[in-house]
């Protein structure tokens, strides 16, 4: 890296670090009810919109009355989606006269956007109306992660309440997130794409005559090619929340690679703090409202860490150590898949919070990174997205986690298992291995399936190793609800459209659930105060155990599958061994 | 199943708000305040004629003009309704053989000096309307021949057209190979 990549890396991570403060306790003070800076706007509307909806905010719910709330609102969400995806040729707002979605895509595409994964079996401007992109798409992104926030607030209530059944009430969680988090952020955030060129009107596509027509060979001759189609749309606003929301479904096939999503240096930068900042502010969140705001630290330096040496990782191999490319005698490193505007640095840096958090946007196609870069986005995303993560779900994945690296550490020294002062036993630790194993086990077995199934093979665009890498991603990539692709893959055919739909139902609801049952049985227990037998969770000693226990739960779990993949490729390239 | 009726009711009034109201406030706003981005960064030729946007890459292939990174976009190259990469691993042999027919090509092109990795190697969407200053560089002498200009005069477009780090520190330098083509045909037609 040169000194500007140094300069412009040290800075984006002064701005996150700078964020997480303010941002962290605004959301704190939003969940409690308290009065924030846009309440003098905002909570007539909210008032407005529990009386329409026969919402009572005092009344809270205990957690099986919160989830069935939360599993009702997102079947409803799915439903209506797929309705959408099903119907938009006939419905406003489709200039192009695009038809409706096969059910089986519809399908996918209602449970990717409802789970925050967004997965995109299909290509954006060649399959989207306007109104699908607003109305469906867009507002899913919206839901969903208020969704994953409300989950999150409900968890740290089971923490912090001591003796009570009550986590919360689902509706308010939900209108809060929309409403005073989501909806802000990405209002200023569209305007600022904007200002970088990221288009947003309703025009119709338009045609436009080619400086210099060229010839195309096609099966009925050659034919000239004089004018292009410009996609137009209301691109901003979606492409705003579709980052915030780490939601990740871009707009345009390119995603956040295409210049009409993302057109400047400034814009991608700003495009990667939109990922981040509220994975990483809900640290702060969780510490503040535990009433330790060094518990929140711990957990967010682990995450750091993970981050840094992963973007550290990915750049050196994309660059320095790309052997395959540099027996062509070509200079500046892998380009393959990348835009010259953003240069190296930043694309790596976009790639690997893209993968750590549940996103999924991309602006390089992974697909094309060499066999070890490839690896790192699918390593961050195989871990479980607990590195910020997906909003709210990434650090109640990371809450898991620590559950299970409080109990371990506690049968090696013999001490009582507590983490905030809430007993550890077996409810929570089975509710809590269930939360971080079960996209492993979706992810591998599915994997499997598709490697054995002559019609899910036809669907790999490279062949050997790279090919299970590009099976491997898609099944990372829909169980742990990221949606980023190694995009060569087919992946409108019946069999990932349909076992692609289980896996990102089970890899989101499976979690959340186990998540908000663990947030009642936390809720119901006793405060125990620390004593000598307590072991601190707070001090940099447990931020290095909880990595250990990350690293070799990841380890033991993929290591096989990487070696097939993406070690392999690797090893068997000229000079790569 | 008394949440029903929140359920259904949340759903309608946040595809109201977040479907409706969010992206009509944004237009509203972006087409009072940043027009011309929010329509594409549409640019013109000397008659007044849209000839592209200065975002979307085209595909050049006349000796004469500046060309481009290489596609890999759907049906034909530069397609702007169907972006997209190639999607093949850098590291198999059939990538290796597209190098290798690229980087072939280049000599008869008149392409000289160090071969810059985006000569060769396509954009992720397909449409990079830029190309390094390095790539740029390497077709001076063949813009020139063809268009019977000297080379340090189209070195000079070029470098007046050389797009710096975004605030002097953010991005990579580059050239917009569209803005370079236009200002080549009002220089020497």
């Amino acid at each position: 890296m040169d000194m500007f990549a140094w300069l412009q890396t040290g800075l984006f991570f002064t701005t996150l670090l700078l964020l997480v403060k303010p941002l962290g306790i605004y959301m704190a003070r939003v969940y409690r009810g308290e009065r924030t800076l846009l309440s003098p706007l905002l909570a007539p509307c909210e008032n407005l919109l529990y009386r329409i909806c026969g919402v009572n905010p005092d009344k809270e719910m205990d957690w099986r009355h919160y989830t069935a709330a939360m599993l009702l609102f997102n079947l409803t969400g799915m439903a209506a989606l797929f309705a959408l995806l099903n119907m938009q040729h006939l419905l406003p707002f489709n200039p192009r006269g695009l038809p409706p979605f096969t059910w089986q895509l519809a399908l996918n595409t209602a449970v990717s956007f409802v789970t925050n994964t967004n997965w995109q079996a299909y290509s954006g401007e060649a399959a989207a109306s306007y109104l699908t992109q607003m109305t469906g798409l867009t507002v899913q992104n919206f839901v969903s992660a208020a969704t994953g926030l409300a989950v999150i607030i409900a968890l740290i209530r089971g923490f912090s309440r001591r003796t009570t059944a009550l986590i919360g009430n689902f509706w308010v969680d939900l209108s809060r997130g929309v409403l005073y988090i989501l909806l802000p952020l990405s209002l200023a955030a569209a305007l600022l794409l904007v200002s970088q060129g990221v288009i947003q009107n309703f025009s119709p596509y338009r045609t436009v005559l080619l400086l210099q027509p060229f010839n195309i060979d096609t099966p009925a001759g050659q034919e000239t090619v004089a004018e292009v189609t410009l996609p137009m749309g209301p691109v901003a606003s979606q492409e705003a929340i579709k980052e915030l929301g780490t939601n990740g479904g871009g707009f345009f096939n390119a995603n956040s690679a295409h210049p009409f999503e993302n057109p400047t240096p400034f814009s991608h930068l700003l495009e990667i703090l939109l990922i981040l900042v509220i994975p990483a502010a809900l640290t702060h969140t969780f510490g503040v409202m535990v009433g330790n705001t060094r518990q929140g630290w711990a957990l967010f330096s682990v995450m750091l860490l993970l981050l840094i040496f992963s973007f550290g990782a990915l750049q050196w191999v994309e660059t320095d150590a790309a052997p395959q490319l540099s027996q062509f005698g070509i200079e500046g490193g892998n380009m393959e898949g990348k835009e010259v505007r953003f240069g190296q640095a930043a694309t790596s840096l976009f790639e690997v919070a893209t993968s750590a958090t549940s996103c999924g946007a991309v602006a390089a196609m992974h697909d094309s990174l060499t066999p070890l870069g490839g690896m790192i986005p699918l390593s961050l995303i195989l871990l479980g997205e607990i590195v910020f993560g997906g909003v709210g779900s990434g650090l109640y994945t990371m809450l898991a986690f620590a559950v299970i690296a409080v109990f371990v550490a506690g049968l090696m020294i013999g001490r009582t298992p507590e983490y905030l002062g809430k007993k550890i036993e077996v409810r929570e630790m089975w509710l809590s291995i269930v939360t971080i194993l079960i996209a492993g086990v979706v992810v591998l077995i599915l994997s499997g399936i598709a490697m054995v199934t002559p019609s899910a093979t036809a669907s790999m665009a490279n062949a050997g190793a790279h090919g299970l890498s590009e099976v491997l991603y898609a099944f990372a990539s829909m169980a742990n609800n990221n949606g980023s692709a190694f995009a060569g893959l087919n992946a409108d055919t019946n069999f990932y459209n349909l076992l692609g739909a289980l896996a990102m139902l089970i890899g989101r609801f499976v979690p959340a659930v186990a998540m908000l049952a663990m947030a009642g049985s936390l809720a119901a227990k006793k405060y125990v105060p620390p004593s000598l037998g307590t072991l601190p969770t707070d001090k940099p000693p447990f931020a290095l155990w909880l990595l250990l226990v990350i690293l070799i739960v990841g380890a033991l779990t993929f290591f096989p599958a990487l070696a097939l993949g993406p070690i392999a490729e690797h090893l068997t390239v000229p000079g790569g061994n | 199943m008394k949440e029903i009726r929140p359920a259904l009711l949340m759903l309608l009034l946040f595809t109201l708000i977040c479907g409706g109201l969010y992206p009509a406030v944004v237009t509203g706003l972006a087409q009072l305040l940043f027009p011309a981005q929010a329509d594409g960064s549409l640019i013109a030729d000397a008659t007044g004629r849209v000839i592209g946007s200065a975002l979307i890459g085209q595909p050049f292939s006349d000796p004469k003009y500046l060309w481009p990174r290489p596609s890999a976009t759907g049906g034909f190259a530069y397609n702007p309704l169907a972006s997209g990469g190639a999607n093949i691993s850098p590291a198999s042999p059939a990538y290796g053989k597209t190098i290798g027919e690229r980087l072939g090509k280049l000599p008869a092109a008149g392409l000289t000096g160090p071969i810059a990795a985006d000569l060769v190697q396509a954009s992720g969407s397909g449409l990079d309307p830029h190309v390094s200053p390095e790539a740029a560089a390497a077709q001076v002498l063949r813009i020139a021949q063809a268009r019977g200009l000297s080379e340090a005069r189209v070195a000079d477009m070029l470098a007046a057209h050389l797009e710096t780090r975004q605030f002097g520190f953010l991005g990579a330098p580059r050239i917009n190979v569209l803005a370079v083509n236009l200002a080549l045909d009002a220089a020497a037609p």
